[in-house]
């Protein structure tokens, strides 16, 4: 193991070399963890703020200025609450399930790249591990609905098999994407490789697979059956109260803006910005270019109705994974093929190279996926109105025919 | 960092992320009121005894999603070295891939046409 960075000051400070190594590491993990703790605290009063201008509400307004100490009151309301364990549920998975489904989304934050500067870590495999640290989540509401012995947190739980596990095909197969333009499954590697050109331009469905399937593993509306409200109560967290509900809601919240921050590594170019040179301070670009996502998964949350369980599934499998597998498809064919026609920046080897590419060279290659991007999408939609309407059509009339079969009663 | 180290990062992390959520609660552990009776602590439900037991067997339609899900996610982890090789390969390592994938499809084609797909 090399001892670079904080880790040589340390053993320069006549501490042992091990201990120091241990030592930097700690505090390395400790100011990321303290990132999404810090944000998940502000998050709360954005969304809430959010959510009530768009219901024309002031939201929260009397503990501080503008509300914003109304999260901290909330938190010591929790904190006094009493907290139930109910005595028919599984006491270990019962109290496993919270925390779990909190260190599930902090744990996706160990392989953001904050800046070009090491904070976190750059895990050659970034990508996969976000795949097997994101389904931990699922695994976590799953558990929380088994293990309340509660009827409606078990169809909760139902819900979490079938809709959270088949969203996260077309979230990895939007994955596929940046990963193959990068060359790399690394979070920073595949920042780079938009320095020239965000991959936004290049792959916007990807983005916007990868977006509606997030928007579906946060189970938020129009997803959002595990809970769903008026049918299942409260669902899976039905029968969680005090800090332990709590750390479900934290979760939640905070697993919105990890998507947010993920798609801007993974689409929306990380920490650049075109005209900015000071890489310090980037990761305020990186928040700043999160909240676009953020915020729309937001509008989307409070403007869209849920949808029923069939529709989803449908949704799903006869739309998104084709979908994402044609857009994966025709986006390898056709890099391809650009690269035969000399239209992709490629280094010595004969590789394609899109770190060191700039912008002009990017813009041919950009242009053409975006038109085929384009051309994918136009039939889809086409078909999805079609589908849309004639779904419409047939529940009216059926709605006709019981008004009708009732009156002649 | 060398990989070594990357990984003891991974674990610390892993370690201490736990921590983030078993702090609140433990502070509410010692601050809550702890008056425990036996009608709090009866399921929530709708207020009268539940009948029947809950934890039953699950429809047998979710383990064929689950199935599925299985195929998809282990060939879409096979597909990922082939992704990040991707920018060098010559045309038969990336035909081999096109395969793959067309292989994946015909899985979805095949529980498509059984009708497996569609909630009932």
């Amino acid at each position: 193991m090399d001892c670079t960075g904080l880790c040589e000051v340390l053993t320069q400070g006549g501490t042992d070399p091990g201990l120091a190594q241990f030592l930097s590491i700690l505090i390395g993990v400790v100011l990321v963890v303290s990132v999404p703790l810090v944000t998940v605290i502000f998050l709360i009063w954005i969304e809430r703020k959010i959510a009530a201008r768009i219901q024309d509400r002031i939201g929260p307004n009397r503990v501080g200025p503008f509300g914003l100490v109304q999260t901290f009151a909330d938190l010591i309301k929790l904190l006094i609450k009493e907290d139930i364990t109910p005595a028919s549920a599984d006491r270990l998975l019962y109290n496993a399930a919270p925390i779990l489904s909190l260190a599930a989304v902090a744990l996706i934050w160990a392989v953001v790249p904050f800046t070009p500067y090491h904070f976190g870590v750059d895990l050659e495999i970034g990508a996969l591990y976000f795949v097997a640290v994101a389904s931990l989540g699922t695994l976590a509401i799953m558990t929380a609905g088994w293990a309340s012995n509660n009827k409606y947190a078990l169809l909760g739980a139902f819900r979490v098999v079938a809709l959270l596990v088949s969203y996260e095909i077309p979230l990895v197969f939007a994955l596929l994407v940046p990963v193959m333009l990068a060359g790399s499954m690394s979070m920073f590697d595949i920042v780079n490789a938009q320095a020239g050109m965000w991959f936004v331009f290049m792959a916007p469905l990807a983005m916007l697979l990868f977006f509606i399937s997030s928007q579906a593993e946060t189970g938020r509306a129009p997803f959002d059956l595990i809970e769903a409200e008026s049918e299942l109560v409260a669902g899976f967290n039905i029968e969680y109260s005090g800090m332990k509900f709590g750390m479900f809601f934290a979760a939640e919240f905070l697993h919105v803006f990890t998507n947010g921050v993920l798609i801007t590594v993974l689409f929306l170019g990380g920490w650049y910005f075109p005209g900015w040179q000071m890489p310090l301070i980037a990761f305020m670009w990186l928040g700043l270019k999160a909240f676009i996502p953020y915020f729309i998964s937001l509008w989307i949350r409070n403007t869209v109705p849920r949808l029923r369980i069939d529709q989803v599934m449908r949704f799903n499998w006869f739309f998104l994974v084709p979908l994402s597998i044609v857009n994966v498809l025709v986006l390898a064919f056709l890099v391809m093929i650009l690269k035969e026609i000399g239209w992709v920046p490629v280094d010595e080897t004969g590789a394609m190279a899109l770190a060191d590419a700039t912008f002009i060279e990017l813009l041919p290659m950009t242009i053409v996926l975006f038109i085929s991007n384009v051309l994918i999408c136009l039939p889809i939609i086409n078909r999805l109105r079609r589908t849309g309407s004639d779904d419409r059509v047939a529940d009216e009339q059926r709605a006709q025919h019981a008004i009708a079969h009732a009156a002649g009663d | 960092m060398d990989v070594l180290n990357e990984w003891a990062f991974i674990g610390v992390f892993l370690v201490l992320s736990p921590i983030l959520p078993i702090l609140p609660i433990g502070a509410a552990w010692l601050l809550r009121p702890k008056r425990a009776n036996v009608l709090k602590s009866q399921t929530y439900e709708c207020g009268v005894e539940t009948v029947g037991d809950t934890w039953v067997q699950f429809r047998v339609q979710y383990y064929i999603y689950g199935l599925i899900f299985l195929v998809f996610d282990v060939e879409m982890v096979l597909l990922f070295p082939w992704a990040v090789a991707y920018h060098k390969l010559d045309f038969f390592a990336f035909a081999a891939g096109l395969l793959f994938i067309f292989l994946l499809t015909d899985a979805l084609i095949y529980a498509w046409r059984k009708g497996v797909l569609v909630w009932r």
